[in-house]
């Protein structure tokens, strides 16, 4: 899609609204902001094409049916759509049926995710903050969010205790959000 | 995070989908009651979309935009041009008043008729009023205690006694009234009978005549709708009976 169309100076929000009347071209528009990082994380996740293909379009179709699914209010649709598409393809891999209720993904976060510019550094800090994590905390952190890991799973391959698994994925999330405030 | 280090670790397993068991259902339970760990687990769904930036790699092909476009073509789709669909209850006042004006006309339109019934009901009520005045006022002047009965016989005969019946098969209504009756003999009385055309005589009533030897016997219970013959009077105990008693002492053929 063109950066000349007017639609492209639309907020998340406004195109959803446009969605939910049944406006082809606003999913179109969103499908074209979003969908790469959907596919990125699918494909991270499930490591192969076709399955995160078949996710990228589960997520998008779902949110095509139903787009009150996703609260406006709450923020930008990149960061829900990148946790509904993890949880999706986590679902995937371990061949469990869909966790929760989409619905029920609310979320808060610091950094606007919106332009193509805000989630590019956003995705340089996230980046360096990961490399600068000590190797064990940075595979705990790894295991539980890219292989759906449980912290019993990721202490019997790593040989570490479940408590010191449990807060190393939780202090490892912090150290992401402690990045991004000021 | 702040209150809840108990609870700190299992929340950022819970974002991620991974806590299991017991500890998640106290967690989702003490989630139910603390809006702070609420809180607490949106923020850690954030840092998980964060953690989704780390992730880079090619972009997805062109036939996904394109697989997308077909399959939402082929959803049900919801209206494009006209407004917002409305809610059905936004409706709801128009077809209530809608109801109540149909339900307004009816009530209307069986009123009218309930009206035109009462009328006709009145007035068969005061005709059967005036009707029922009539027979009263017959009965009683037949059947009165001080009413003067007088037998009319062909001049130079001596009174004879005498009964006249009048009987209405299809009202098994029955009226009997005797003049010039002999007193019966002590604890016995006269009673009337009907002689069926066929099968044995039906009692219709037991009577003693007055003072004057007059008696009247008004609509007696009668089985319906009886064929008669006749009507015969035997002298029977106080109580009446069954069966007739002989010897019959007055009878009369139907015309």
């Amino acid at each position: 899609m063109s950066p000349a169309e007017p639609r492209a100076g639309l907020s998340d929000a406004a195109l959803v609204s446009a969605v939910r009347s049944g406006k082809e071209s606003a999913m179109a528009e969103l499908y074209d902001r979003y969908s790469a990082i959907v596919y990125a994380v699918s494909l991270r996740v499930l490591g192969d094409t076709g399955a995160a293909e078949d996710v990228l379009q589960e997520v998008f179709l779902q949110l095509w049916r139903n787009p009150d699914m996703f609260d406006a209010g709450r923020g930008n649709l990149a960061p829900w759509l990148a946790v509904i598409a993890r949880n999706r393809s986590i679902d995937v891999l371990r061949k469990r049926r869909p966790e929760s209720d989409v619905e029920d993904v609310l979320l808060s976060v610091e950094p606007d995710m919106a332009g193509d510019a805000d989630r590019a550094m956003a995705m340089t800090r996230v980046r360096t903050v990961l490399g600068g994590m000590p190797a064990t905390q940075r595979n705990a952190l790894e295991m539980a969010y890219f292989e759906g890991l449980s912290h019993s799973e990721i202490s019997a391959k790593t040989g570490e205790p479940l408590g010191t698994v449990k807060t190393r994925i939780r202090t490892g999330l912090l150290a992401l959000r402690k990045a991004f405030q000021t | 995070m702040s209150g809840h280090e108990q609870f700190a670790d299992d929340l950022a397993l819970l974002a991620l989908g991974t806590l299991e068991g017991d500890e998640r259902q106290v967690l989702e339970k003490h989630l139910q009651e603390c809006a702070a760990c609420r809180r607490e687990l949106e923020s850690l769904r954030g840092d998980m979309a964060l953690m989704a930036l780390s992730t880079a790699g090619p972009k997805p092909p062109a036939r996904s935009r394109e697989r997308l476009m077909a399959a939402m073509a082929k959803e049900p789709r919801r209206e494009t041009v006209s407004p917002p669909r409305r809610p059905w209850w936004v409706l709801a006042p128009s077809l209530l008043a809608v109801v109540f004006l149909l339900l307004v006309i009816l009530l209307m339109r069986r009123n009218s008729a309930l009206t035109q019934r009462i009328a006709a009901m009145d007035y068969d009520a005061a005709a059967q009023q005036v009707e029922l005045r009539r027979a009263h006022e017959i009965v009683s002047t037949l059947t009165a205690n001080d009413a003067m009965r007088v037998t009319l016989v062909a001049a130079k005969t001596p009174p004879q006694p005498q009964g006249k019946a009048i009987y209405v098969r299809d009202r098994s209504s029955l009226i009997f009234i005797a003049s010039n009756m002999p007193a019966p003999p002590p604890q016995k009385a006269y009673e009337l009978w009907l002689i069926p055309a066929s099968g044995a005589p039906i009692p219709a009533g037991v009577f003693k005549p007055d003072a004057h030897g007059s008696a009247a016997v008004v609509n007696p219970p009668l089985p319906a709708g009886v064929e008669l013959k006749a009507f015969a009077i035997t002298i029977e105990p106080e109580a009446g009976s069954t069966t007739p008693t002989m010897p019959i002492v007055m009878v009369g053929a139907g015309e």
